[in-house]
């Protein structure tokens, strides 16, 4: 290993951390490198003079002020979580999910195949089919209603009719 | 047995607020010593420490145990103080050499020795050893400065570090490796054996 492998091994292999390919690499560079081998000394040194820096405790209004802000957090328990749902996000997403599905099932059927199933009128037939629809129900109602086959036969249409059977 | 930083995490999204208590009391220290030495003023650390515990707090209910805890908070911390020093309230801390550096009433001597008092002498080859440290420190760039602190203060693992500063951990050895070596030339005369 040359020196400029050093640079992201020698702190590893300083500290321990080194895995055991590295730091046997770095031992034997270090054996060879006299440059290497006292940088490697002063790292420790440094190390040990870095202890030297005086750590700081919390002041007393550290806590006291972190408290009232704590406090003045909203409740732990927030709407979403009344419905038992694990997070806001995935409230959205349910609540979007159903207006889709709404407003899927409100848009009206569409026919696949439209030709198929409804062939347009000519305009004459269309008017035809509108100027008759009056006489057309009451053809339906009356051909339909029971009650005119109980109706009594007139004698002038009862002896018509017997002889139209004679004469076949 | 003891829970672990997640597990109490964890039991602080169920609605344990004396595990948060917990995770307070054993974390509030580090991040404020870790604060303190990015942007080098008390005041602020201790207020960016609260906002990274308020932070954790009402995350507490999104909170995944996909990373460390620490992983976490101290990326919280990071960001935090990488703000606050780029900022343009705190402009002020930027700081020469030169320049004396705030002493913490709060700060305690990393050696005690109890049985004799230290003379006038010694105390003040101490705090000119301390102001040098701390000054060599500041002058680190940022990213560097917090690798250093993360790294030789908290004593994280490389993978954590690298996650915190969103680099490779081989990145993140080189950069620990340039930190240390500005370090080194800064802080010849106590390095170097005499």
């Amino acid at each position: 290993m040359r020196c400029k492998g050093m640079e992201d091994k020698l702190v590893a292999y300083l500290d321990g951390r080194a895995r055991p390919a590295e730091r046997r690499a770095v031992e034997e560079h270090l054996t060879a490198c006299a440059d290497c081998r006292a940088r490697a000394g002063e790292f420790s040194a440094l190390w040990s003079a870095l202890d030297d820096l005086p750590a700081i405790s919390p002041s007393p209004a550290f806590e006291a002020s972190l408290r009232a802000r704590l406090a003045a957090e909203p409740a732990r328990r927030g709407f979403w979580s009344w419905v038992h749902l694990p997070s806001p996000r995935l409230a959205f997403a349910v609540t979007a999910l159903v207006a889709l599905s709404i407003w899927i099932s409100a848009i009206p059927p569409v026919n696949r195949n439209p030709s198929a199933a409804f062939q347009p009128l000519a305009p004459d037939a269309e008017f035809s089919m509108i100027r008759d629809l009056a006489e057309l129900e009451n053809y339906e109602v009356i051909s339909k209603f029971d009650a005119l086959s109980e109706l009594p036969v007139a004698p002038n249409d009862m002896a018509q009719h017997d002889a139209g059977e004679e004469s076949r | 047995m003891a829970r672990t930083d997640v597990q109490l995490m964890l039991d602080v999204k169920a609605g344990d607020e004396l595990s948060f208590e917990v995770l307070l009391r054993k974390y509030r220290t580090p991040v404020i010593n870790f604060l303190y030495r990015m942007v080098r003023d008390s005041a602020i650390a201790e207020d960016l420490a609260q906002e990274v515990f308020l932070r954790v707090y009402r995350a507490r209910q999104e909170y995944a145990p996909s990373a460390k805890f620490t992983t976490w908070m101290f990326r919280i911390a990071t960001n935090l103080a990488l703000n606050a020093l780029r900022d343009n309230r705190y402009r002020h801390l930027e700081i020469s050499m030169d320049q004396p550096v705030e002493t913490n009433e709060n700060e305690q001597p990393a050696l005690e020795v109890p049985d004799r008092a230290p003379t006038v002498e010694q105390q003040l080859v101490a705090r000119t050893r301390t102001e040098m440290i701390r000054n060599a420190i500041n002058l680190l760039p940022e990213k560097q400065r917090a690798a250093v602190l993360l790294h030789k203060y908290q004593e994280l693992d490389y993978g954590e570090i690298a996650k915190i500063l969103g680099c490779s951990e081989s990145a993140l050895k080189s950069l620990l490796f340039r930190a240390y070596e500005t370090l080194r030339v800064q802080l010849q005369s106590l390095v170097r054996p005499q």
